[in-house]
């Protein structure tokens, strides 16, 4: 299982390390750096490094490797998996997951990392029941400990953490009975050069912020849900009920988590919201090529392409751009060669483009890359592969609570070759 | 207010003023000294001197700050063992406190205190809280006794925890039955025979009902507990695929690939024409699918499961080839391990699409992808031969682009594609020729220089492009200097008139200016052949060779099996099964699928032993892969009866262990019986009976004056339902042999013997097929002699017991040679033992070596002393040096052996007792 635990910052500082068996020498990281040489970027460097006597399992996630060290067979999902939500309690925690906010709560984090792992087995890692152990730091409670003495360590057992319902405490009240729910769809596509989809797929989620008094019962029910072929549920969910009626049926956990993810395949045909036109060119034996980019609306239903953001790759031999752009802002930054596009809304009747010349080094060849251009946007109030919530039931409490659903598309990775 | 506060006492007596805050009245002022004194030992301060100070604050009704010492305690009470004893007493006071937080808050701490002293004293309070009545303080204690097993392990064996921890297999509260299963599954790790997860029928039901409620952490432990059982028949195997199934849709990736594993080994047994089997092919699919769009790290441990589950199922993800589609900022793990699928997957029907992406993948930036790139393209070529043409004019094209790197790896997979589909191609040849000049790396080079070679008689200024190569002869890489004198030889014997100047100009660079001996042997190999007997020299180099399999690098079917097993691991991150590289689990045991009922799939050894219950397969050939597992396997499967019955009847033979239980075994025999003769189960491995099977002792003639063990019994008549077998290795006249006495000691006639070696560390295998004059009638006895070679796959075993020294080859080693060797070798390898009450003198002892070809290279007396410089050289090619020292009246020698193999120490140590000795 999992035996230490050291978290590297981006200068290749180790500022925290954590044992759960016996104490492992800081030098195991040697070969975690001399892998991260190799790595020419940070995200290259390979999950899993061996070295002669331990294996190193790795996340980087805010610019921080989580470097775990195990000595025997574990599966390294596990290992992964639990990193990542050893991040995602420290965020919930502190706000944000740097290593000042690490530093600045290492008590607290070393109580976190104490709680949430024995020996290497996980011990509670749902933020719900962490949270009645040991209560996140607010400066309001920062200032009454101070001045009462008392601690942020809870001193009673978690109410949830033995229960059927592990997920949810006890004894929940609020004033406001009120359930969310945030239907999210990230599209992930390539499109080639000619504008045809080689890819697409849609990840969506449900994410939910349900504040419900008592032992609330829920089901939740969609227009279509046979979209959903391919699900992954919150433990919660009652999964032979979903396999009978495809009905969402569960007793939440309090406050904020994930109901469920969802995959939809590129068997399904999946809408492309933007198109793009470009011609980005260079010609042998000229120091200067061609940029010229259009973005445009395609299958949005009617609702507006928001906060979109056009980045790209140039190639090497790029020295400079020299574009102008009939909306937003452009950079260009001549070390990375990262050439970004703050286009933000697009209107359909004059739309965006960003046009101009690259300047190339004097006597260099052409290129042999073509740029791939990555797009980001947002559109509200539209699930683009048409998923719809058909009603939401409470049951098992008397109070009619406040419901909520909201839709929303990003783009995830979507990618268009040049 | 932070805690970066914590951090920032820089100045000079910190731990002095630590001291002063940490004995203070205030409880406020104590708190926060222990935090500061915490957060100084997270970035590594050593703040341990401390210890007492910080221990007297661990009496306290303050919930923080008692497990703010209790932090403290785990890192620093190895270091104060003395100290650490001071804490027992409020621990053992913790463990009866009224609330479960701190009973459970204490047991664990203690368990995590790494001192022997402080562990006796956990024992009591440790089985309390494993019956405790709260199951959040039942869990806790469950890990306990894992940490202290890790600690101490007899003693848990003496205390009785194990079976209390088995009990807690059967416990209400699901959360207790998952720790107590991880726990289990720790320990077991540790101690691979000793059977701790029984698991049957009933504890099965147990954990998949478990399975349902417990946390997804929980879930992987049992999911991967799961995966060692066997079940009993199909209706089974499918009722618990069934379970499983619902937690392919879980958030946690984990979960899913640890249910895929389950679901990928229990299909086995599922006969394919069942409707269920095809659904269950259906679900795998999406979750496989999921997993690619998490996070890079779990893409990666992702892809290289799939990448085993389709070769070992390929109709799983055959229609998804697109998400296995690279994007360009996907991390470069991420992206050679897609493209590995992408290629796994490629077949007629997506050819077209999947070589558009890779010629696209081609133009990318990073080297080592595009050149994968460029290879997948050949590889796709090679793999669907309807593609071959569209491939090489993808790869002509990639040519024109005249990135040196993409040429030079486009030639390479040209030549490959040339040597699948010969005389196909040719016409592309020009194009490769206009390369020539770019081209620097060797395989590139070789490949050209290949090419031209083969088809020369097509290439008009062949001899002008092989001699533009020979210039620079000497600077040429070994690989890129074999290929041309191949190359030149071929050209001569195809165009003899205008190249003999040619030739005779490669064949004397090889053969007198080159110290490589590969090449100088190759070199005269050739003069030899085209001066004396030129047809002949045709017939050799321009043999017509056996086409290029489809697709090279497939992982071995019996591996991929037990990888399949170990789906989720480590082990299937790497490729290599488990006993390959974790340290401290020389114990793992072998996992292999269970075969289908009916299907005459082939088996290990393993899985049918325990399913011996079942309907076993007509025909048992045990697979060879069983990997570390036996020496031998003897496969001796005779048909059932007397009568003619067929071979399918009811006929039952289970392959078994005969040494089972792990790596101990030198040998397993698989034999069939007829079932009406015996029990069906036979199910318990022999363990320990061959263990000396090479023991050198009690001596017996020595034929040609070499050394000959005797017979042992290998297999007893009482494990193989009659069937005995003892034998021994000799060694005649250069040829290793097997002997072997089989007797039919059951009361039937035994026919039809075969025989089966698994793969072992000396490549030994069978020179020629078993002969045994069938039948064999109740109690008859055979000699057999089989002869066996060294060609065999060689895999390192351990333990390396089965080391035959009498095997050596002839061996002289110069003096010299023996130095500097004796230098070379690292002093860690070097291992000294004493061989007692040997009456022998130097002489005499060397004569005796020299029968098991030790051969005494040097011979010096120091101070009364004889030293015997010995070397030996083993059949798998690992030398031993040794030094042996022989003092005159005292009947002790000593050896000192050096090996850059220090595994085999033991065993050659063995041997020198055993020959010195007799």
């Amino acid at each position: 299982m999992i035996h230490s635990l050291f978290l590297i910052n981006a200068s290749g500082d180790i500022f925290l390390e954590k044992h759960w068996k016996s104490v492992v020498s800081r030098s195991v990281c040697d070969y975690f750096f001399e892998a991260q040489e190799r790595a020419t970027e940070p995200e290259n460097v390979p999950p899993v490094i061996p070295t002669p006597h331990h294996y190193l399992i790795s996340v980087l996630r805010h610019r921080i490797f989580f470097v775990a060290v195990i000595q025997s067979e574990v599966p390294p999902l596990f290992v992964i998996e639990f990193l990542h939500r050893v991040v995602d309690t420290f965020q919930d925690y502190f706000g944000v997951c740097t290593e000042a906010a690490i530093k600045d709560n290492v008590v607290v984090v070393y109580e976190l990392l104490e709680e949430m792992l024995d020996n290497g087995f996980p011990l509670a890692t749902e933020s719900n029941i962490l949270k009645e152990l040991i209560k996140p730091p607010t400066i309001l409670r920062t200032m009454v400990n101070t001045i009462t003495g008392s601690t942020n360590v809870g001193e009673q057992l978690p109410t949830g953490q033995l229960s059927v319902v592990p997920w949810r405490r006890t004894g929940v009240k609020y004033t406001n009975n009120e359930a969310y729910f945030d239907v999210v769809e990230e599209i992930d596509a390539i499109i080639d050069k000619s504008g045809s989809t080689i890819t697409a797929e849609i990840q969506g989620v449900i994410d939910a912020c349900v504040k419900l008094t008592g032992m609330p019962d829920l089901t939740l029910s969609f227009m279509n849900p046979r979209l959903l072929d391919d699900v992954s549920f919150h433990p919660c969910v009652r999964f032979k009920r979903w396999e009978a009626e495809r009905i969402l049926s569960f007793i939440p956990p309090d406050g904020n988590f994930r109901l469920l993810s969802y995959h939809v395949s590129s068997q399904n045909l999946v809408a492309i919201p933007v198109y793009v036109k470009h011609n980005i060119s260079f010609r042998e034996g000229s120091s200067q090529g061609r940029f010229d980019l259009t973005l445009g609306p395609k299958q949005t239903m009617g609702k507006a392409v928001e906060s979109v953001l056009v980045s790209s790759q140039l190639p090497r031999g790029v020295l400079n751009a020299n574009l102008s752009a009939s909306q937003g802002t452009y950079t260009f930054d001549p070390v990375t060669k990262l050439l970004s596009w703050d286009v933000g809304k697009i209107n359909p009747q004059k739309l965006p483009s960003l046009k101009g010349t690259m300047s190339l080094q004097a006597g260099a060849s052409k290129p042999d890359e073509n740029p791939t251009i990555n797009i980001q946007f947002k559109i509200q109030q539209m699930a683009i592969s048409g998923l719809k919530v058909n009603r939401l039931d409470m049951y098992g409490e008397k109070y009619k609570p406040f419901k909520g659903i909201k839709y929303m598309t990003k783009a995830g990775k979507f990618q268009v070759r040049t | 207010m932070t805690d970066s506060k914590y951090f920032t006492t820089t100045k000079k007596g910190e731990i002095f003023e630590l001291k002063a805050e940490l004995n203070s009245d205030k409880k406020e002022k104590k708190k926060e000294a222990v935090k500061k004194v915490i957060a100084s030992m997270t970035v590594g301060k050593d703040v341990s001197a401390l210890f007492p100070d910080v221990v007297n604050c661990m009496q306290t009704d303050n919930l923080e700050l008692k497990k703010l010492v209790y932090l403290y305690l785990m890192n620093y009470a190895k270091s104060q063992p003395d100290m650490a004893i001071m804490a027992v007493n409020t621990f053992v006071k913790d463990c009866e406190d009224p609330n479960p937080l701190i009973r459970a808050l204490a047991v664990r701490t203690m368990g995590c205190i790494r001192v022997d002293k402080i562990t006796e004293y956990l024992c009591e309070p440790l089985r309390k809280c494993l019956k405790d009545e709260d199951p959040y303080v039942r869990k806790t204690a469950a890990v306990c006794v894992a940490k202290l097993h890790d600690i101490n392990a007899q003693l848990v064996e003496d205390q009785g925890f194990l079976d209390t921890l088995k009990d807690l297999i059967s416990d209400s509260n699901p959360m207790v039955v998952a720790n107590a299963v991880a726990a289990l599954s720790e320990i077991a790790e540790s101690h691979p025979n000793s059977n701790l997860m029984d698991l049957n029928p009933q504890t099965m039901n147990k954990l998949l009902t478990a399975l349902n409620e417990c946390t997804e952490w929980g879930q992987i432990f049992i999911l991967d507990c799961l995966a060692n059982y066997t079940p009993r028949d199909d209706r089974e195997s499918q009722s618990i695929c069934e379970r499983v199934t619902p937690r392919l849709s879980h958030a946690n990736s984990a979960v899913v690939l640890s249910a895929v594993k389950v679901l990928m080994k229990f299909m086995e047994m599922l006969p394919k024409d069942l409707d269920y089997y095809g659904t269950l092919l259906k679900k795998l699919a999406p979750p496989l699918v999921t997993l690619l769009s998490a996070e890079p790290e779990l893409q990666y441990v992702a892809l290289r499961n799939i990448n085993l589950i389709v070769q070992r199922r390929p109709e799983i993800l055959k229609h998804e080839m697109k998400v296995f589609y690279v994007k360009y900022n996907d991390p470069i793990y991420v992206k050679l391990e897609k493209l590995d699928i992408m290629i796994r997957l490629a077949s007629q029907a997506n050819i077209a699409q999947v070589l558009a992406e890779l010629k696209e993948y081609a133009t990318e930036v990073d080297v080592d992808f595009v050149r994968k790139a460029v290879r997948a393209i050949g590889r796709c070529a090679i793999k669907v031969e309807q593609s071959a043409e569209r491939c090489v004019s993808t790869l002509l094209d990639l040519i024109q682009t005249k990135v040196n790197y993409v040429v030079q790896e486009a030639i390479v997979v040209i030549k490959d594609i040339f040597r699948k589909y010969p005389n196909k191609y040719e016409s592309v040849i020009a194009t490769l020729c206009e390369n020539l000049d770019s081209l620097d790396e060797p395989e590139a080079r070789a490949a050209m220089i290949w090419i031209v070679g083969e088809y020369a008689e097509r290439i008009d200024n062949a001899d002008e492009l092989l001699e533009s190569f020979l210039e620079g002869f000497h600077d040429e890489s070994t690989q890129v200097q074999l290929q041309l004198l191949t190359a030149i030889v071929k050209l001569f014997l195809k165009k003899p008139t205008e190249t003999q100047e040619l030739v005779q100009q490669v064949l004397s660079l090889a053969t007198q200016d080159s110290d490589n001996p590969d090449l100088r042997d190759r070199g005269y190999i050739y003069w030899r052949l085209l001066s004396t007997d030129p047809v002949a020299a045709k017939e050799v180099v321009l043999a017509e060779k056996p086409l290029i399999s489809e697709e090279t690098d497939l992982i071995e079917p019996t591996l991929l099996e037990e990888l399949i097993c170990h789906i989720g691991t480590l082990a299937s991150v790497y490729h290599k099964p488990p006993s390959a590289f974790v340290e401290g689990n020389h114990g793992v045991q072998h996992k292999g699928l269970p075969g289908s009922a009916g299907s005459a799939e082939s088996e290990s050894p393993d899985a049918v032993s325990a399913g011996a219950a079942t309907e076993a397969p007509a025909a048992v050939i045990p697979s060879q892969g069983d990997l570390l597992g036996d020496l031998l396997n003897l496969d001796l499967t005779p048909p059932a009866t007397t009568g003619p019955l067929p071979h399918s009847g009811g006929m039952q033979m289970g392959a078994m262990d005969l040494l089972g239980g792990g790596l101990d075994s030198l040998m397993g025999a698989g034999f069939g019986a007829p079932p009406a003769a015996m029990p069906p189960a036979f199910s318990a491995p022999v363990s320990g009976s061959l263990y000396d099977l090479f023991d050198l002792d009690n001596g017996v003639g020595m034929p040609l004056g070499s050394f000959c063990p005797p017979k042992t019994v290998w297999l007893p008549a009482m494990k193989a339902k009659g069937l005995e077998i003892s034998g021994t290795f000799v060694r005649h006249a250069g040829v290793i042999q097997m002997e072997m006495t089989i007797t039919n000691k059951a009361m039937s006639v035994m026919t039809g013997f075969a025989i089966q070696f698994n793969r072992n560390s000396f490549g030994l295998a069978p020179a020629g097929p078993i002969q045994v004059p069938s039948p064999l009638s109740p109690n008859q006895n055979i000699e057999v002699s089989l002869p066996l070679n060294t060609v065999g796959p060689v895999m390192k075993m351990e333990p390396l017991n089965n080391l035959q020294v009498k095997k050596t080859l002839v061996v002289f080693l110069f003096r010299q040679v023996f130095l500097a060797t004796w230098k070379d070798i690292p002093n860690e390898n070097e291992s000294q033992f004493q061989i007692k009450d040997c009456h022998l003198n130097s002489d005499a002892a060397s004569n005796k070596l020299q029968s098991i070809n030790i051969f005494t290279i040097a011979e010096r007396t120091v101070d009364g002393q004889d030293m015997l410089y010995q070397s030996m050289k083993l059949t798998n090619g690992i030398w031993a040096l040794a030094e042996l020292k022989v003092q005159a009246g005292n009947p002790n020698y000593t050896v000192s052996l050096k090996c850059r193999a220090p595994e085999v120490s033991q065993c050659v140590f063995q041997s020198y007792e055993a020959v010195l000795k007799n």
